[in-house]
């Protein structure tokens, strides 16, 4: 069976869907993912799905899946590069893609992954010292 | 169902995950001839993703027939999916949203419904399961 390719680019995985996915290649790209995080030490994941013309509810799933490891993983999914007709068909059928951030396109997703690698820190952080304070 | 049929009625066995995907293409093809916008093509396609992945995992394998349909005044494509399984004895249930029996997330009948213009399900327990649906052009 084919795999989808995982690149590493600087601190960020990039995983680009250029086939028409048999659901157990999306497995497999779901094992592969997690073992890559470990592998690396990745905090950030971007799932390009430009090549994909359609997400169904089990693309869809496995996304979502995906994106909680790699958050237990400690990495950061965002999925981009969704066409217009995908995301009309994905509302309609009624799919809501928990967990999952997204993004225009790659660019975008890379700086989003950028901009959130600090705060990010300083946010565990503070949760750590104060439990009780979080809210405003 | 109105309209005529057939012209290039073509049957896909659904036996594996390779079979879905073969599916979804062929739906594709039939739909582009059909004229149906790029939208309207995408929903039809997953629509017929959700319903293979359900003859296969629910129905244990069956086919899809796919073909052309012309009512005179717009074209469209029907795809009807069929499995020898063990059928479904609760429809309303199975159309919930939400609802599954296996693993899933419980959209593919319910979603798919949505997604198509005309849906009819035939099904008894031990009888198997036929899913009809047609998405016409706009």
């Amino acid at each position: 069976m084919e795999r989808v390719p995982i690149l590493k680019i600087g601190s960020v995985l990039l995983v680009s869907i250029q086939v028409d996915m048999q659901d157990q290649m999306a497995l497999q790209l779901q094992e592969d993912l997690g073992q890559r995080i470990v592998d690396t030490g990745c905090k950030g994941v971007i799932i390009d799905i430009t090549g994909l013309d359609i997400v169904d509810s089990f693309v869809g799933r496995t996304l979502s899946t995906i994106a909680s490891i790699s958050k237990v993983l400690d990495a950061e999914t965002i999925v981009v590069g969704m066409r217009p007709a995908v995301a009309i068909t994905l509302v309609e059928l009624g799919l809501s893609l928990n967990g999952i951030r997204t993004a225009l396109n790659v660019e975008r997703g890379l700086e989003l992954l950028a901009r959130n690698a600090e705060p990010d820190t300083i946010d565990d952080l503070y949760l750590l010292g104060n439990p009780e304070t979080t809210s405003p | 169902m109105t309209g005529s049929e057939g012209l290039d009625h073509q049957v896909q066995a659904i036996g594996n995950d390779e079979d879905v995907v073969r599916v979804r293409q062929l739906v594709r093809t039939v739909a582009v001839a059909a004229k149906l916008s790029l939208v309207d093509q995408t929903k039809v396609v997953t629509a017929a993703s959700e319903l293979a992945r359900n003859t296969l995992v629910y129905g244990g394998g069956g086919e899809a027939a796919v073909s052309t349909v012309d009512n005179g005044v717009r074209r469209g494509v029907r795809v009807v999916f069929s499995d020898s399984g063990p059928g479904i004895a609760d429809i309303d249930l199975a159309l919930t949203d939400g609802y599954t029996s296996g693993g899933g997330l419980g959209l593919g009948l319910s979603g798919a419904r949505r997604l198509v213009d005309e849906f009819e399900l035939d099904t008894a327990v031990g009888a198997g399961t036929t899913v009809a649906v047609v998405k016409w052009a706009r």
